[in-house]
């Protein structure tokens, strides 16, 4: 069969998979529902795959040959596009499959903590013995802004503010800690080095911190300040660390597969995590910016609020998404 | 030896796909919109901010925030993978498998640019797409995605509509095609190109100028057959 003689018997197939790719790639309310779809589409889709082959096959022209190409490439994308139902998923997540991610990953959620709590507990106790230790981690400067912050006879509590609104507070919780837990992922790639750094240099500056305060004295300012919201920051920080190992493990120990197939595999498997441990910084952050710096509850209250939400975090991780877990 | 940059796709329906993967320049092309247009959003936050004052740095903050982390993720999942500077190139990202970019794949190429940009420069992500045969940075690489030319709104070239005339001698087939393909680029070339290109056949087909090609290009795809 000659070119012109093809094109001219399929033209009308051709067309209509342009209309049908059109129509879906449409936003939302042009969309034809699924029934429809079922019944010509993927048919008409794999008709023009063979006259694709057959052009090709034939030595057809360059011209036709990628006219089908574009037809087959957009038909593929609709036909094996992935489409989930978004509510019900991150409600099955947060109430199941983000707790059995950090357990299944337990291993990677100990070295996290490991290296994050090691360093962050050693300075506490380093600092308690030999105070000035503290200069050795964070300079000068760093120092004397956190003793004026936590200075007991500040009217609020908390970090430098930019501005004195809880809100803005919130903001910059959120532009500061989720990107810090962002990097500590992203750092993982590079052989883990990256989320090993992260995980033990913030590890090391909060314990010098807490240990120097306590130390200084403005001890009962920091820990009612910090009690509340430490539980879902530093259990995020550790998830994202957690997160960057296994990208870490994927670069380092491959198996059997490909280094990078590795690495994939591990990314997917991780980015529960990463979802996660943002969830938790914005819970962090709003806990932080509305409740912690606030000073009419009393000092009792703030503890057993900070102990509670201790519990409640270990709980809802060790605990959630049990029945029948794979 | 193959000198473009298509890549194939294997499908469940037995045909290959052939994928036009977008090199260095488009992309940094595309780089430099989005970060143009993320500057005139910071710019006019920052302006706004001004004016509004104290309880508007909450929402400047966040929405710096989803500036950095979520503006590529945002646009390539809701606009078929493509974020405003790729569209204006002409690019877009899909998974590796050819299928449209999801959550996973746009958040994990996107967290990872943090590695790419080492020292601050794009170096470790510029290295990446020079060594790996796709063009892909390592974001890419861990999330499994490439950049692809958007060949959505590539229009059929137009046929050449010239009588046929029918070939005296007996040609190869990649001979035949190679004279399609010309008559398909006519438009697109000068008349004094066309003029060059055809005389290389000259030797072969003796007074085959430009215009006589197309004719034998009718001929060759069958035009003959309906007149």
């Amino acid at each position: 069969m000659k070119q012109d003689a093809f094109e001219a018997k399929y033209a009308d197939d051709w067309t209509r998979l342009a209309e049908w790719t059109d129509a879906l790639s449409r936003p939302r309310k042009a969309r034809v529902d699924i029934e429809t779809i079922a019944g010509e589409f993927p048919a008409l889709y794999r008709r023009v795959c063979h006259h694709l082959a057959l052009a090709r096959a034939r030595r057809y022209s360059g011209d036709l040959q990628s006219h089908l190409n574009r037809l087959a490439l957009a038909g593929h994308q609709h036909l094996y596009r992935t489409r989930l139902p978004v509510f019900s998923a991150i409600l099955r997540f947060f109430a199941r499959d983000f707790p059995r991610a950090v357990r299944r990953h337990w291993r990677y959620m100990a070295v996290a903590a490991g290296l994050l709590f090691g360093p962050l507990l050693t300075l506490i106790v380093a600092i308690h013995m030999q105070p000035a230790l503290v200069y050795s981690v964070l300079d000068a400067r760093s120092v004397a802004s956190m003793e004026a912050m936590y200075d007991p006879a500040n009217q609020v509590l908390g970090r430098e503010r930019e501005s004195d609104t809880d809100l803005a507070m919130f903001g910059y919780y959120i532009f500061n800690n989720v990107g810090i837990g962002f990097r500590t992922f992203a750092g993982g790639l590079l052989f883990g080095i990256g989320s090993i750094f992260f995980l033990s240099f913030n590890g090391a500056v909060i314990g010098a911190v807490a240990g120097h305060l306590t130390q200084v004295g403005y001890g009962e300012t920091f820990w009612q300040f910090v009690a509340a919201h430490s539980s879902f920051e530093l259990i995020a920080i550790a998830i994202f660390g957690a997160a960057g190992l296994m990208l870490g493990m994927g670069a380092l120990s491959p198996g059997r597969r490909k280094r990078w197939h590795a690495i994939q595999g591990q990314a997917r498997a991780a980015l529960p995590l990463v979802y996660g441990g943002t969830a938790f910084l914005v819970v962090a952050a709003f806990v932080e910016a509305f409740w912690s710096s606030s000073t009419w509850p009393p000092v009792t209250t703030k503890y057993a609020v900070g102990l509670l939400l201790w519990l409640l975090v270990l709980i809802y991780l060790l605990a959630f998404g049990r029945n029948d877990e794979a | 030896m193959q000198l473009d940059t298509t890549q194939n796709l294997a499908t469940p329906e037995g045909v290959e796909l052939r994928l036009p993967v977008a090199g260095l320049a488009p992309r940094a092309l595309a780089w430099l919109v989005d970060a143009l247009i993320k500057a005139a959003v910071i710019f006019t936050a920052t302006v706004t901010r001004g004016v509004m004052g104290g309880t508007s740095f909450a929402l400047y903050l966040i929405v710096l925030f989803f500036l950095l982390w979520f503006y590529n993720v945002l646009f390539e999942v809701f606009r078929h993978g493509a974020t405003p500077g790729k569209s204006a190139v002409g690019i877009r990202v899909v998974n590796a498998n050819g299928t449209p970019v999801g959550w996973t794949g746009s958040l994990i190429r996107n967290l990872i640019r943090n590695v790419d940009l080492i020292p601050g420069v794009y170096l470790f992500g510029f290295a990446s797409l020079m060594l790996t045969e796709k063009f892909q940075r390592l974001g890419d690489l861990a999330a499994s995605t490439i950049v692809v030319y958007d060949t959505k709104n590539v229009e059929r070239k137009s046929a050449f509509g010239i009588a046929p005339e029918p070939l005296r001698i007996p040609l190869t087939l990649e001979e035949q095609q190679t004279i399609v393909s010309f008559a398909e680029r006519t438009p697109e070339l000068t008349g004094d190109r066309a003029a060059e290109l055809a005389s290389i056949v000259e030797p072969v087909l003796p007074g085959a100028d430009a215009q006589k090609l197309c004719a034998y290009a009718s001929w060759l795809t069958g035009r003959e057959q309906r007149t």
